[in-house]
């Protein structure tokens, strides 16, 4: 009995807190994105944003939230039920399982397996499931065609993300998230990569369908996509599984080329402060520039943005990528590793 | 470790369901969506036998992609799928060929491992210790050189595939208008206006 | 080897775990809204027509034609990943291996680019 406690039971117990202990802190981070959304993009705008509810508006978030739970469930007549359930479940559990592999600080992370690059990759081609079984299942046209045009808009940027990770691991030689953030001490990856750095923050911007990539939404033509059939909690797990998608976005923007939870010099007043409160910090400078772009672009139409997806940053990647490893290998510079 | 067996015999169970599924349910959108379920639990069984690189390109490239492009078909093709089913008889024999034809494979494959022990030693690169190197690392260790032009080979079968895509899909549609960008940008004042005196009460 | 398989426990019991909420949360919202469907409500949405026909029809090639080609360049990034982590030990071989394997499909996505599969109207 003594055994099935200490080598079932507690790990079991610990590793649910940790888990806790990350989609708490998640999902509270996901209210308060929608409210810093809705207050960037009205400050930008001249406007004040959203603040009746408690104090500045602090409450909006969970008035909403409170509000969308309390609405009717509709699943329209022509659908088919169940894919019209899981696919927001399946939008929602893939944004949260993709922290599992995230660092916070040294050693802080919850699961720390060798190919963790790989696995937030896998996770996010996954991504354009839940919208491409919405709109089919949604069985309306506005749905559909949303969901036509997101998987081909997902699956033309996926390629130039791609390349882009293999020039940072020609770099750290390695695919453990821990030990490209340890790679980047002497120096964050987003200076000698300036221009993968662009082209994965653009790429990341089509990837999550956020503005000026929201044609799959594209409220003031195809009313909302994919999402125009769903009311109450199935839409707000779509709602969450997307903003969760734009903070993990920004986490391995972090991660891959800003240095993860290290501090910016390493000297006396800037690691005096904790990783984590560093890795946030520069989670929440991604974020900011994700809602200033979305305040500042239009959106842009569907073969421009297929072409600079195939056109113009897959060459550029491609190029990169053999670049980077022709200097490497050159000057001798390129890790030797076993891991 | 009982964990490890709980876990196997998890993913083995639902593979094989979702196999089963596959093929039998109606819908065919359900069939992609069982067959994405198999892909998964089959990374699980990858992942529980150390091959944790294999387990991750099979769902990149299984489920993120070729899934993708299955789901499209079967959901925007107007396939009649009632057309397709009644033909499950005549099909019987050939599908059933190929899967006896599988099954003595494997069997082959299996019973040399049993009776010829010394197979395992004939391997061109014997898996080196999990807890020394990396998967993704032995196997990049040997690909890219000992292997070299089997790799060759490989990108020259991603070429056949990426031109024989275009020649069967590719249509040129009439009377499209394009952007021609360096066009647009090489337009300037010189040549797209023009100033005229024009009298008064005469018009142009 | 079992190092290995603990590290990866976590993400099996966070993946039922995250299941689980979002499944508690559509059901407790199912159950704690009131629901009174109507054929009205249930009809797809269709700026006020009646919805004519199914809404699954056949779609541009193009949309397959770029899935394909997804599937092609995905495999490309695929073989990229262990080469970028072992290229430390290939050293020029293997950088000359790839540059080459990347040519052959440089001509490919040449092909492409000139055919025109890359346009979209």
């Amino acid at each position: 009995m003594a055994d099935f406690w200490n080598f079932y039971a507690w790990p079991t117990i610990i590793i649910v807190l940790q888990i806790v202990a990350i989609v708490v802190p998640l999902l509270v981070a996901v209210a308060y994105l929608t409210l810093a959304e809705r207050k960037v993009i009205g400050a930008i705008q001249l406007r004040k944003g959203p603040n009746v509810v408690g104090w500045f508006g602090l409450l909006q978030p969970f008035a909403d939230g409170l509000k969308l739970f309390l609405k009717e469930t509709v699943v329209p007549s022509g659908a088919n039920r169940g894919v019209f359930i899981i696919a927001p479940m399946a939008t929602f559990v893939l944004s949260l399982v993709a922290w599992a592999v995230i660092p916070f600080d040294a050693g802080m992370v919850l699961a720390d397996i060798n190919v963790g690059v790989l696995y937030l990759f896998a996770i996010s081609s996954l991504g354009v499931y839940g919208i491409v079984m919405a709109g089919w299942a949604s069985n309306s046209r506005y749905a559909f065609l949303g969901a036509l045009r997101s998987a081909a808009q997902m699956v033309s940027y996926e390629v130039s993300i791609g390349f882009v990770i293999i020039t940072v691991l020609l770099c750290v030689g390695s695919l453990n998230l821990s030990e490209i953030v340890l790679a980047q001490q002497g120096m964050w990856f987003f200076i000698p990569l300036l221009p993968m750095f662009v082209v994965f923050f653009i790429s990341g911007l089509a990837e999550t369908n956020r503005s000026p990539f929201d044609l799959p939404e594209g409220e003031s033509e195809i009313v909302a996509g994919y999402m125009v059939e769903y009311s109450s909690m199935v839409f707000a797990l779509f709602f969450l599984g997307e903003y969760a998608n734009m903070i993990l976005m920004s986490a391995m923007t972090c991660v891959l080329f800003l240095g993860g939870w290290l501090p910016p010099f390493d000297i006396a007043p800037f690691n005096w402060i904790p990783g984590p409160i560093w890795f946030a910090l520069k989670i929440a400078a991604v974020l900011f520039l994700f809602l200033w772009v979305r305040a500042t672009m239009p959106r842009y139409r569907y073969d421009q943005l297929m072409r600079l997806g195939w056109k113009v940053f897959l060459p550029l990647s491609l190029i990169w990528v053999v670049l980077t490893a022709g200097v490497l290998v050159a000057t001798g510079w390129i890790p030797v590793t076993s891991r | 470790m009982i964990v490890e067996a709980l876990a196997f015999y998890m993913f083995a169970a639902v593979a094989v369901a979702s196999g089963v599924l596959v093929v039998s349910v109606r819908n065919p959108v359900h069939s992609v969506l069982f067959l994405i379920l198999a892909f998964f639990n089959a990374a699980g069984l990858f992942v529980l036998v150390g091959a944790e690189f294999l387990a991750m390109i099979l769902v990149v490239v299984y489920v993120g992609a070729v899934a993708v492009l299955f789901l499209f078909v079967v959901m925007m093709l107007d396939i009649d799928f009632a057309a397709l089913r009644s033909g499950f008889i005549r099909y019987l024999p050939i599908g059933a060929m190929v899967g006896l034809v599988l099954l003595s494979e494997l069997a082959l494959i299996v019973g040399a491992w049993i009776t010829a022990p010394e197979a395992a030693s004939a391997f061109g690169a014997p898996s080196p210790d999990a807890a020394k190197i990396a998967n993704t690392h032995a196997l990049g260790l040997v690909l890219y050189t000992k292997y070299a032009y089997l790799f060759q080979a490989a990108g020259m079968i991603l070429l056949v595939a990426m031109v024989g895509a275009i020649v069967l899909t590719l249509r040129d549609r009439e009377g499209v208008r394009r952007q021609n960008i360096g066009e647009q940008l090489a337009r300037g004042k010189h040549n797209s206006v023009e100033v005229r005196k024009v009298r008064t009460g005469s018009g142009i | 080897m079992d190092a290995m398989l603990r590290e990866y426990l976590p993400i099996l019991i966070f993946l039922g775990l995250a299941i689980g909420i979002a499944s508690v949360m559509v059901a407790a919202s199912y159950f704690a809204a009131a629901q009174r469907p109507d054929s009205e409500k249930l009809s797809a949405y269709e700026c006020g027509f009646e919805p004519f026909s199914d809404a699954r029809h056949k779609f541009d090639v193009r949309f397959y034609l770029v899935a394909i080609l997804f599937i092609i360049f995905d495999l490309e990034v695929a073989f990229l990943f262990p080469w970028a982590v072992t290229l430390g030990h290939t050293g020029l071989f293997g950088f000359w291996s790839m540059v080459a394997f990347l040519g052959v499909l440089t001509i490919g996505f040449i092909y492409e680019w000139k055919k025109g599969a890359l346009e979209w109207e």
